[in-house]
């Protein structure tokens, strides 16, 4: 057997036959369903007689479109309503599992998969959702799908994929005190853009990656797919076991030994070839700000806004133009002068208990701007439970913060949670698209600890310098 | 599905890279749970003001623009989220491909499923195209599928290529889960010999 990456030996093990023309019909292991993306594929399977193949591999959350607010069981909005309702519909008519809001598990889907290890190494695993990178901290292979697809893997329990190509990101040392795997993500992005890593999976891998928490690893292969990556994921090691060991859906007794044995093979070859190899020293990274309209576009926060003049063609220079626009900011400021409106600590990216707590350290004995609005979306009502459990709710609620139901609320404001136009937030999430956020919206992403860091002070400001009152 | 041999139509041009899937339909028509009646909601954001008026400063309101069935655009054209709502949209209001210099990966995963052909040009020929199509006079194409040949009046002709399962899913409109569940026996093959410890659900 040749030397092969930790993809192509997960690849390998889920070819089921070959496909028509280049394709592979590849076995996913786990799919994860959301209400916004699969009714229509539910409808499909109705229309043509087709069954769920394998109910007991599917998993169904209610994350996006619900309130975040204190009685979130009431839905005014009767669409966001009836998409619930299909949901919880469509998972009894086909036997699927769903965490609906009364249960205590409920959470967003990316955030209840690894808590619960149905997420696991070595697996495939698809839902219709780009942010499914996520799931390849432990060394799964995850990528979002559209909705034909997920109506594809419900009747077959497969997929027909064409192999991607293969990229390896490796960061040299060690991170600096302050700077997060956040900013490992948004340093990578700046680096290669936005459709850097297109058509391919891309593996993370160095010191730096080996040295972060698991919750840490899921920031970075969470934002894999804003660098159009198809996937990332990171090789699991003792951290990975440590984190599973335990949780509701890991194996267990005799089946954990088994499955850890597995999971220990898990990592790429020595001499194994990668198509593209990217390195970073994670040592010079700093805590990252984007300033744009993409997640390619940020500086570091002691940085300043870029002059379109500067811009290495017209295309860059009229995308910066736009951007600048859009976001009100003029070209030459600095970072740390951008004051923010609104703050928002929550999504799949970074809503997990360690940001929570991260955020939590930065506020603590401090109020936060009178100008700012601050609002914490814990990921997962278990995230949301030991984060009380710890205080940190009183916490936030204490520095001026709200404290709201887990659920995807204003990382894409498909809920009532939104940025009025023009409103400046800086949001811990991953996309600061335009009007992502809310129509007009403006949003800065940054990293927990520099989001909270921004509403105490109302301006960006470099967390590296932060006086900490714990 | 609806499939793409050869079509010859007019183009509307958007002179943007990084056309994100939030730009081509906000999550505020995420929440129907059909698949179609989205074109009137494409480009929802740039294409009215606040008031739901058409903005004239967007371009698919310019007149020559009106009923295009090409888009001509970019790099990196759909990227972000995976909703396939954003090929519904582009289906329904008219568009049977789009032409840029690239497109993300989940978009062509959703275009190739829905009758929508992603045509990937150099950035040379897709300058040209814009610059043709920047014209008050509509820019008439013929897309050929079979032939991976694009051509417009007045001499322009470029080729281009599609993965070949890609290209034979838009060439004959293929019911996809029912080609797969032809390899039933070789699926439930696999499911018998995969280790306990991965059916966890």
């Amino acid at each position: 057997m040749p030397q092969r990456t930790l993809f192509e030996k997960i690849w390998d093990s889920h070819v089921v036959c070959s496909g028509p023309q280049d394709s592979r019909i590849l076995y996913i292991d786990l799919h994860l369903v959301h209400e916004v993306t699969s009714p229509q594929a539910f409808e499909g399977l109705r229309v043509a007689g087709r069954n769920v193949r394998r109910p007991e591999l599917t998993v169904a959350t209610l994350d996006h479109n619900i309130p975040t607010t204190g009685n979130r069981f009431v839905i005014e909005d009767a669409l966001a309503r009836t998409q619930v309702e299909t949901l919880r519909h469509n998972c009894r008519e086909f036997g699927v599992r769903l965490f609906d809001l009364d249960s205590p598990e409920q959470g967003i889907v990316h955030v209840i998969g690894p808590e619960l290890a149905l997420t696991q190494p070595g697996l495939t695993i698809v839902c219709g959702d780009s942010h499914t990178s996520t799931h390849g901290a432990f060394g799964a292979l995850a990528f979002g799908i559209g909705t034909s697809e997920v109506e594809h893997v419900l009747a077959t329990q497969c997929l027909v994929q064409k192999k991607p190509k293969t990229m390896l990101v490796h960061f040299a040392g060690a991170l600096g005190n302050g700077v997060t795997s956040k900013d490992m993500i948004l340093g990578l992005i700046a680096q290669i853009g936005t459709d850097g890593a297109t058509g391919h999976v891309v593996e993370y891998a160095g010191e730096a990656v080996r040295a972060l928490s698991m919750e840490a690893r899921m920031t970075i292969c969470n934002m894999s797919i804003e660098a159009g990556a198809r996937a990332g994921m990171i090789a699991p090691d003792e951290t990975t076991f440590t984190y599973l060991r335990g949780r509701r859906f890991a194996p267990q007794g005799a089946a954990w030994d088994q499955a850890e044995e597995y999971w220990r093979g898990l990592s790429t070859d020595s001499g194994a070839k990668f198509d593209a190899t990217v390195e970073i020293s994670a040592a010079q990274l700093a805590p990252f700000v984007t300033w744009g309209t993409n997640p390619g576009m940020s500086a570091p926060v002691t940085a300043a806004v870029p002059d379109p003049a500067q811009a290495a063609d017209e295309s860059e220079r009229n995308g910066m133009i736009r951007a600048l626009e859009y976001m009100g900011l003029r070209p030459r400021t600095r970072i740390e002068d951008i004051a923010v409106d609104r703050v928002f600590i929550g999504s799949c990216t970074n809503a997990r208990l360690e940001d929570i707590r991260a955020a939590a350290r930065v506020i603590r004995g401090y109020k936060i701007s009178d100008r700012v609005q601050g609002m914490v979306v814990p990921g997962s009502q278990n995230v949301k439970r030991e984060a009380e459990r710890e205080g940190l709710d009183k916490v936030f609620v204490a520095a001026g913060f709200e404290w709201r139901e887990s659920g995807c609320s204003m990382c894409l404001g498909m809920n009532a949670d939104k940025l009025g136009p023009g409103q400046r937030c800086a949001s811990t999430s991953n996309r600061n698209f335009e009007g992502r956020q809310g129509a007009g919206g403006r949003t800065h992403l940054v990293s927990p600890a520099m989001a909270a860091a921004a509403a105490v002070a109302g301006h960006f400001v470099d967390i590296r310098g932060w006086e900490y009152r714990d | 599905m609806q499939s793409f041999t050869r079509h010859t139509g007019t183009s509307a041009l958007l002179a943007r890279d990084n056309v994100d899937t939030d730009q081509i339909i906000p999550k505020q028509f995420l929440k129907r749970i059909e698949r179609t009646g989205y074109g009137d909601v494409l480009f929802f954001d740039w294409r009215y003001d606040p008031e739901g008026l058409a903005n004239p400063a967007f371009a698919l309101n310019a007149p020559q623009y009106s009923g295009a069935s090409f888009l001509i655009t970019g790099k990196n054209f759909g990227c972000g989220s995976s909703r396939e709502h954003a090929v519904w949209a582009l289906r329904d209001y008219g568009f049977r491909a789009v032409l840029g210099v690239s497109f993300a990966d989940i978009f062509v995963n959703n275009c190739v499923r829905n009758g929508l052909l992603p045509v990937v040009l150099s950035p040379a020929e897709i300058a040209n195209l814009t610059s043709r199509a920047r014209l008050d006079t509509p820019l008439t194409l013929t897309v050929d599928l079979e032939q991976g040949k694009v051509s417009a009046d007045g001499g322009f002709s470029a080729s281009f290529q599609l993965e070949p399962f890609r290209r034979m899913c838009l060439l004959e409109g293929l019911d996809e889960i029912g080609m797969t569940l032809k390899h039933d026996a070789e699926i439930a093959s696999f499911e018998k010999d995969r280790p306990a410890f991965t059916h966890h659900a």
